[in-house]
């Protein structure tokens, strides 16, 4: 099983106005992978990340997620079909406290009806419990514990970043969606962050990864895919994906078509 | 099993309780209990409102006209067709419930000023259908013979009596609204009003929360407007026209937004205002909406949380 593809893409595209994002762009992510997307600013990377969470729906192709299709599926039932992502720009709830994201991470697997809630039953309150201590438990695995009571907008940027994916890991995913999440980290807790992303897939937690930062995304993939213009031009392992003069040039700006 | 409150929140309850409990025993006048009964009025409004802004995020000039057909419903039900108040009222209520669930299925894809549009344009609808469904409503000059309330066999027909029914009801609305904004639910209406894109990647179904919650305080109102018009037992379509909606929206922002305790703060400092206000007798709209602008400008958070903050700074600086 260790092979089996859980994600996969099938000619997918995506366009805005005139602008084609994403062009034909098929790939499978293997469960327990760290799988990288690469490329240049506007190659379509995070145009992915939202047409895989449902925010965006491709305009042709197919998305499979476990063998379901999630072309048209709406986000929050795709977060419970066990696809959590984090974002770019950080999305956090800014006023409520480093506990409480975590906890509506939680949210997806405990739902609960406003009539139930009015009426505080005792279940509702049991399962209020039992995610309180999931929620601290997820902030003892990022190292946010002693911030529990905070109001997240006023932790450090890098620990935001380290709370977000806590958040995305309290809704209890098979796949995880990284935007970026070096971005705007030192180079001490970028080191922290690859240290995390594997320890979670050595827990058996398949992930995607967009990042800019080479070194890190050389050190932990598994799987490379390099996107330019929407479309894919190589994919590999990060050794390939260095030796291969497509994606060379397409980062150096090279005019690969004169030696034709 | 019910519990109906976490212990943090039975100290509050209980001063609110002794305090509505004493202050009839103190009060001067009569005069006096119609005031506060409407102000338990317009704060029930109000806490479903406050979920709906305070919480969820969104913004409703519409709620006079839940109110109203709160009233109205139960008003022509029982005077017009005999029907005993024990049923009128729930069916008034349920069906506001539902008139809020349609409008609030296709207004809620909106958002930021559509919405508040949509509601006002809903709420400008009611009022027509108010005004010139005369062989129903009675039209312009109102409704008149709508019976008292009567519990077992007491009538509420007196201002003294309603204010023990209208404060035990907000009393008991304001316990479920206190559960619910303690609960995942509550969490999970504070990252729609938040961040709605992160709240749908986290699994929530910010549409069904939004308009689930949208309902909520479209019942509240109704149940607000429906005790209304067996107290005051006439009532005329120009108490639920847009300018109550405004009203009961200023009472949420003047109170704090997105805390229960200010909101109930808020209506009772709005509805009592213009009662003080009687003082500069032809000034007082004009005195009215300094006082608003003043809030607005020197306690942007809200009266009830700027006060609060004031106090905390003041109690700062005696300990330095």
């Amino acid at each position: 099983m260790e092979n089996k593809a859980i994600l996969k893409l099938k000619d997918v595209s995506k366009s805005f106005g005139g602008i084609q994002a994403v062009k034909g762009l098929s790939f499978e992510v293997y469960s327990r992978n760290i799988q990288a997307i690469i490329g240049p600013n506007g190659a379509g990377k995070t145009t992915i990340f939202n047409m895989i969470t449902g925010f965006y729906a491709p305009d042709a192709g197919e998305i499979t997620f476990l063998g379901t299709t999630i072309n048209k599926m709406p986000p929050n039932d795709i977060a419970e079909l066990g696809i959590a992502r984090t974002f770019q720009n950080l999305e956090l709830f800014p006023s409520l406290t480093v506990l409480e994201n975590v906890m509506l991470g939680c949210y997806v697997r405990n739902k609960l009806g406003i009539i139930k809630a009015s009426l505080r039953l005792k279940s509702v309150q049991d399962t209020e419990k039992k995610v309180r201590e999931k929620a601290l438990e997820i902030l003892e695995f990022v190292g946010l514990e002693k911030y529990a009571d905070e109001p997240s907008g006023e932790l450090p940027f890098g620990w935001q970043r380290l709370l977000e994916i806590g958040r995305a890991l309290a809704t209890d995913p098979r796949l995880l969606l990284l935007d970026e999440p070096a971005s705007g980290l030192n180079p001490r807790e970028t080191d922290q962050l690859g240290e995390l992303i594997e320890k979670l897939r050595s827990d058996g937690l398949t992930i995607l990864l967009v990042e800019h930062d080479m070194s890190l995304t050389m050190d932990i993939s598994d799987n490379i895919i390099v996107m330019d213009y929407g479309r894919k031009i190589a994919s590999g392992s990060p050794r390939q994906i260095q030796n291969d003069p497509v994606v060379i040039a397409a980062y150096l700006g090279e005019d690969i078509d004169a030696s034709d | 099993m019910i519990k109906l409150l976490s212990s943090s929140k039975w100290k509050q309850l209980i001063l609110f309780t002794v305090a509505v409990l004493l202050i009839p025993q103190i009060l001067p006048s009569d005069y006096y209990f119609l005031i506060l009964n409407i102000i338990a009025l317009n704060a029930i409004v109000v806490l479903g409102l406050n979920l709906l802004i305070g919480f969820a995020g969104q913004i409703s000039l519409g709620h006079a006209a839940f109110y109203g057909l709160g009233a109205y419903i139960s008003g022509i039900l029982t005077a017009s067709y005999g029907w005993p108040i024990f049923l009128s009222i729930p069916v008034a209520v349920l069906t506001t419930a539902i008139v809020g669930l349609l409008v609030g299925i296709p207004t809620l894809k909106l958002e930021g000023h559509y919405l508040v549009m949509a509601t006002l344009g809903f709420n400008i609808i009611v009022s027509i259908i108010l005004v010139q469904w005369d062989a129903m409503t009675g039209g312009p000059s109102g409704l008149a013979g709508i019976p008292y309330l009567k519990a077992f066999s007491i009538s509420i027909d007196s201002d003294r009596k309603f204010y023990y029914l209208v404060w035990a009801v907000l009393g008991v609305l304001f316990c479920l609204s206190l559960n619910l904004i303690d609960s995942r639910v509550g969490r999970a209406l504070r990252a729609i009003g938040e961040d709605p894109i992160s709240a749908s990647a986290l699994g929530i179904p910010v549409e069904r929360y939004k308009v689930g919650i949208f309902v909520v305080s479209a019942l509240y109102a109704a149940v607000a407007g429906s005790l209304y018009a067996h107290y005051v037992t006439f009532i005329s379509p120009k108490t639920f026209d847009f300018f109550y909606s405004i009203e009961v929206v200023t009472m949420v922002v003047v109170g704090g937004i997105g805390s229960l305790w200010s909101g109930l703060a808020g209506a009772a400092i709005l509805t009592m205002l213009p009662e003080i206000l009687e003082i500069v007798k032809e000034y007082n709209v004009l005195v009215y909406g300094a006082v608003l602008m003043a809030v607005l400008v020197f306690f942007p958070e809200g009266l009830l949380p700027g006060i609060k903050k004031l106090w905390q700074k003041r109690q700062g600086q005696v300990h330095e």
